[in-house]
């Protein structure tokens, strides 16, 4: 305890805490502007392997953007400008070699509103397979009934996989895009606020898959509920007017902010 | 991230400064009565005031009850605010603080007790002057660790850590002379005892500052130094910024 007494008190600088871990995202002076409007501003962090790390900050921030750009959903959109380099364990993400397809299976993202494909239950989940790979039936199978149990919805749905997906409940409906997205076996899952469409229950059954997954991918959360972050986080980067405030563990950024600007966010105190 | 002792009153929720601003005020009340209790126990037991004694072992009632009082309030902040960094260590450091000052109004019941004790004895007591040395210095101890509470002044509460030091040292010598008393006049040890009792009970009064002191640094800079040896500390980390 002594040494965190000397040392991670009077540290100002924001990344100082992740030499230890390895990184699995790095993001290294990343700016984005739409129609020349600065969204996000030399953005300077790494996420770690198998962590989840929670992206903060009030509306506009540019968390969502950042989320975004780590899967590269800006490319269509000619207005959106950057600089900088956002790295997937170690290769540039913009690089010319990169495939974009590539590297969005190995990104998955899931966002607000559950958006299951007009299509079963089954069917949902062996989509990206299907584009992926043609694979025995038995093989598909095996595989789409693991991505089911690690989205904690197997025993659910077990009986009904070819009902259409429409029929499940929206805490249900998230599960299974989580599915989905695991049968390409990512190694980074991106989730822009998985639960706020949904009940304290299901809420609850996504942050306990969250904590489960861990240890199969990265995980990157971004979300307006900070009990959230504090619960299901490893780490936390507070984000403010596009750009990174403080980056920290959880249990710090919560308990003993090192900013008064986060600070006062977290505690809800007029800026 | 130091804190100051207006920061729990700039929440955007103005219910919820009030809750904090309260906890803060039921807690400063709670710290003025048992210092008023040490006083008056002490006060009672120099100058063999039976009813003072009596008094203040009825009132450890108040104490206990407003030490229930203020953690149920916690726990209401706790469960409907969920309050994080120093919201949350604010909560934290109440619900500890009422706990040392409800021991330390034990403390002062004890005293009273043995205030009443001495009371029947008709010969000279001996000690009498121990006490007085090292109450005063107790109560300045608690008087500072409150104070610095209400200030969140982080150097007073380190003052009040150090001084800790000084009353243990204080508190054996008194020991070893009372022993000695003790040894040169048997009939003298059951009014000695109790004047040893009440020298305990003050030297544990004197630990309970300092855990009030320590839960100070703890709200302002979001360091726990509980068992941690303060030599060892960084002055630099301490420093009020």
């Amino acid at each position: 305890m002594l040494a965190s007494l000397h040392s991670s008190n009077t540290s100002q600088a924001p990344v100082a805490h992740f030499l230890s871990e390895h990184s699995c995202l790095s993001i290294d002076h990343f700016s984005l502007a739409y129609a020349g409007k600065e969204a996000l501003r030399d953005l300077t962090l790494s996420v770690p392997r198998h962590r989840v790390t929670a992206f903060i900050g009030p509306s506009g921030c540019g968390k969502s953007t950042l989320l975004r750009a780590i899967n590269r959903l800006h490319d269509l959109n000619e207005s959106v400008t950057h600089s900088g380099q956002v790295k997937l364990e170690g290769q540039d993400i913009h690089d010319p070699q990169m495939n974009v397809t590539e590297l969005r299976r190995r990104v998955g993202m899931v966002f607000q509103t559950p958006n299951p494909f007009p299509m079963s239950i089954y069917e949902n989940v062996a989509f990206g397979l299907r584009l992926q790979q043609r694979l025995p039936k038995r093989k598909r199978d095996d595989i789409i009934e693991w991505a089911l149990t690690s989205a904690a919805l197997w025993d659910e749905v077990k009986d009904r996989l070819h009902r259409s997906a429409w029929q499940l409940s929206g805490g249900q409906q998230q599960r299974l895009v989580i599915a989905r997205t695991l049968a390409v076996q990512p190694d980074v899952l991106l989730l822009d606020e998985p639960a706020s469409a949904l009940d304290p229950i299901s809420t609850l059954k996504i942050e306990e898959l969250i904590r489960n997954l861990k240890s199969e991918l990265t995980l990157v959360l971004v979300t307006h509920n900070m009990q959230q972050a504090a619960r299901v986080s490893d780490y936390t980067a507070f984000l403010h007017q596009g750009e990174l405030v403080e980056y920290g563990p959880t249990d710090q950024v919560f308990t003993n902010p090192r900013l008064q600007r986060t600070e006062n966010y977290i505690t809800g105190r007029i800026t | 991230m130091d804190i100051t002792s207006d920061s729990h009153s700039q929440h955007i929720s103005r219910q919820f400064n009030q809750e904090l601003e309260e906890l803060k005020t039921h807690l400063m009340a709670m710290g003025g009565l048992v210092e008023k209790q040490v006083q008056d126990a002490v006060f009672a037991l120099l100058e063999g005031d039976t009813r003072l004694a009596e008094q203040v072992r009825d009132n450890d009632r108040q104490v206990n009850d407003l030490q229930l009082q203020i953690d149920d309030e916690c726990t209401r902040v706790l469960a409907r605010r969920q309050p994080a960094a120093s919201d949350l260590r604010l909560v934290l450091a109440v619900i500890r603080a009422t706990s040392d000052l409800e021991r330390i109004g034990d403390e002062a019941s004890k005293i009273a007790r043995n205030a009443l004790l001495l009371s029947e004895n008709s010969s000279t007591i001996r000690g009498l002057v121990e006490v007085r040395h090292i109450s005063e210095h107790v109560r300045k101890m608690l008087r500072d660790a409150l104070t610095a509470f209400a200030r969140f002044d982080t150097d007073l509460a380190m003052q009040v850590v150090r001084e800790d030091q000084l009353v243990d040292d204080e508190y054996s010598s008194a020991m070893r002379s009372l022993m000695t008393f003790m040894m040169e006049d048997s009939r003298s040890i059951t009014s000695v005892l109790s004047i040893m009792w009440v020298l305990r009970a003050l030297e544990r009064v004197g630990d309970h500052a300092d855990n009030l002191a320590e839960y100070v640094v703890y709200l302002v800079k979001g360091l726990d130094i509980r068992h941690s040896d303060t030599d060892d500390l960084d002055p630099k980390v301490l420093k009020k910024s």
